[in-house]
């Protein structure tokens, strides 16, 4: 490897460089490669079209989570057409000797709650899947993007993707979270400051006191988001908080294999005089609660605030107007007291246990507002388990909350879970794009703690009054 | 075996590699259709953040084969929720027609489906023009054989005053020359494409094969990991 300084991606990127293509892309070696339902059967049809098969099987973790429902899991799934998804996931796992966590599986869960709670995600891996927000395992300091379906049957039979270097962006945050702001406000705070495709072409670094304070399941929400900005992907350095929360983890390494490979993880960290493509800065003191107005994800602001005049956002005139209409906003609209109709907590996003310990906090000795449904939907069994041992359940049946069980769910709506046409959410999930939650469906993206505050009074509320 | 003979054997192995992938691409089956030089009028979507969720609504990812996603490319903008058209979508004003789809700023951002590419190939589509692409998208077009030509804002501008203009504009994308030109006008720009990208698409070839060919290096990178 170079001795001249370079940064925490350059050392996980070019350990991985089987050849380099003169005037082409780098030939990359993948370690760990996670597929679902809804991504790999085209791929595993071209294995099939070309008499090719798959080259190392223990490399690949197969989960349903896109397509599956969030209610009465153990009885057959009623669409014939997710049903055949996740018939045809069984059955090529099972025919090239993939690990396969089906429904009911108690390892089931979205394939980005899962691959780092069982110790398959670890610092310094390759890690793709044919989903976007694969980027959530660069929380451990590995090199996680999403991938197209021709890119899974690349990996499915060779191990390896052909991908240029991205650049390299590195964004830093120094200071503390205010009260009432979550890991999920410093992703959409950077979103409204550089839009949507501000990343486009980087790969980022997170750095800064922020991150580093943060618990493993922040950093992953705030990786989770990267792509959101354009970026193919984000990364936090590994420390102490990485190694605590892998230590024991079913896959991950033990005894003396652990200790090397934490001696091997303390070195992937940026040299001090390296160099990135971009820098960004801010100040922990800029973020407030967030929540997005349109139908992008770059499109929101503090819940304080005024919804922007045209002018002042960095989106065409023609498109902002578009997005408002969609949204049946105007500009210089209040958000605080706007109305809802749904929320949803979960999704890769803000699935994990931390979330609903943050959603329970806040619900708890109040009741759900009458005008609203809730979806609450775990990322993982593992997560849902967890619900239950910590007394959360509790807390939120109190308050008039159901749990649903594992999956995607609203977050995308390929299941049954959609909202309907005009009504408002408030969502945990990572899209607000047009019919993302359902056909005509609106979107507000926003923390479990906004989330919350949205349950219990029916309206967009600033969490910190109730807190 | 002295250092010496080893590598000289590892480079006559390379060039025995590098000769059976010719031959195995000389011989295969192509894995889309090539792309030379395509000269087609071109249908208008001047809107940004054109994200794969309005190309191809995650409700219609469902099937486990390519087939058909044409007919749901742009689903929600193109039909009303009783099936019947948009008359103001511009897939449904017939006077814009051809192979060449004009995109705004940050087109296929979002979601890494595929899908989205098969539907703009299958409606019939081989080229995607505009300012600024998606990087999944990006990859994805190009892996089904989308040539996708990044043009300057300014030219975008002057693509869509032209087509929208005049809906029989003709647009001519020159992938040997890397040049896209508004025929009638001679407007022209240049765009970037790397080489073994470009090769591909000249040639129909696809990144499986190639890697196919190269597995034994692969075989020796991975006894190497330390995962």
């Amino acid at each position: 490897m170079s001795t001249s300084p370079s940064t925490l991606f350059d050392k996980v990127w070019d350990s991985h460089v089987v050849r380099k293509i003169e005037d082409g892309p780098d030939v990359l070696f993948i370690d760990r490669h996670f597929i679902h339902e809804v991504t790999s059967p085209v791929a595993f049809l071209g294995l099939k079209t070309r008499g090719i098969s798959v080259m190392y099987p223990n490399r690949t973790f197969a989960t349903a989570d896109h397509n599956t429902p969030t209610i009465n899991q153990h009885l057959p799934v009623q669409d014939p057409l997710s049903a055949n998804q996740l018939k045809a996931l069984e059955e090529n796992s099972a025919k090239y000797g993939i690990s396969h966590w089906g429904l009911n599986n108690p390892k089931n869960g979205i394939v980005h709650v899962v691959g780092p709670e069982n110790g398959i995600t670890l610092p310094g891996m390759t890690i793709v899947c044919g989903d976007s927000h694969t980027s959530t395992h660069g929380a451990f300091g590995a090199i996680a993007f999403g991938i197209g379906t021709s890119e899974v049957e690349m990996v499915l039979s060779s191990q390896c993707i052909m991908q240029p270097k991205p650049k390299k962006l590195r964004i830093t945050i120094n200071g503390k979270l205010g009260k009432g702001v979550t890991p999920k406000d410093v992703p959409l705070f950077i979103l409204s400051q550089i839009t949507a495709s501000g990343a486009t072409g980087y790969f980022i670094e997170f750095a800064g006191e922020v991150f580093e304070n943060m618990s493993m399941e922040g950093r992953m929400t705030v990786c989770n988001l990267s792509i959101e900005m354009g970026a193919r992907g984000g990364m936090v350095a590994p420390d102490e908080t990485t190694f605590a929360y892998l230590k024991g983890r079913e896959l991950a390494p033990k005894g003396e294999a652990w200790d090397k490979a934490v001696a091997y993880w303390k070195t992937l960290k940026t040299d001090e005089s390296a160099k990135f493509d971009l820098e960004l800065t801010y100040h922990a003191d800029e973020i407030e609660p967030q929540i997005t107005y349109g139908t992008n994800p770059g499109l929101g602001t503090g819940i304080t605030h005024h919804i922007p005049f045209a002018t002042e956002v960095k989106d065409g005139a023609a498109s902002y107007k578009k997005s408002l209409e969609y949204m049946g906003f105007h500009e210089d609209d209040q958000l605080i007291g706007k109305p809802v109709d749904y929320v949803f907590l979960g999704s890769c996003t803000n699935g994990r246990i931390e979330d609903f310990r943050a959603f329970a906090s806040l619900v708890k000795g109040r009741k759900k507002a009458d005008n609203i449904t809730a979806w609450l939907v775990p990322g993982s069994h593992i997560v849902e388990s967890q619900i239950k041992e910590e007394g959360i359940l509790d807390i939120l049946n109190a308050a008039g909350f159901q749990l649903r069980q594992p999956g995607c769910s609203a977050c995308l709506a390929m299941n049954d879970d959609k909202v309907p046409a005009g009504k408002y959410a408030v969502s945990t999930s990572n899209r607000n794009f047009e019919g993302r939650q359902g056909p005509g469906a609106r979107t507000l993206l926003a923390s479990p703690l906004v989330a919350a505050a949205a349950a219990v009074t029916g309206k967009v509320t600033d969490p910190r009054e109730l807190m | 075996m002295s250092l010496k003979l080893k590598e000289k054997n590892n480079i006559i192995k390379r060039k025995l590699l590098a000769f059976c992938f010719k031959l195995s691409a000389n011989n295969r089956k192509m894995a889309y259709d090539k792309f030379t030089i395509l000269k087609s009028t071109a249908v208008p979507l001047p809107i940004e953040n054109v994200d794969t969720d309005q190309i191809i609504p995650a409700r219609f990812l469902k099937a486990t084969e390519r087939k058909g996603f044409g007919d749901n490319l742009f689903r929600d903008w193109r039909y009303n929720s009783d099936d019947s058209p948009k008359q103001d979508f511009i897939l449904n004003n017939l006077i814009y027609a051809g192979k060449i789809l004009v995109g705004g700023k940050n087109f296929g951002s979002g979601s890494s489906r595929e899908h989205a590419a098969w539907a703009i190939y299958d409606y019939g589509f081989r080229c995607v023009v505009s300012s600024f692409f998606a990087d999944i998208f990006r990859n994805n077009s190009i892996n089904v054989g989308i040539l996708p030509v990044q043009v300057s804002p300014e030219f975008l501008d002057k693509i869509f005053n032209n087509v929208i203009g005049d809906p029989s504009t003709e647009l001519e994308v020159n992938l040997e020359e890397q040049t896209i030109t508004i025929v009638k006008t001679g407007d022209k720009e240049s765009f970037v494409i790397n080489g073994y990208k470009k090769h591909n698409l000249l040639n129909g070839f696809d990144d499986i094969d190639y890697l196919q060919a190269m597995k034994e290096e692969i075989g020796g990178f991975a006894a190497k990991s330390i995962y």
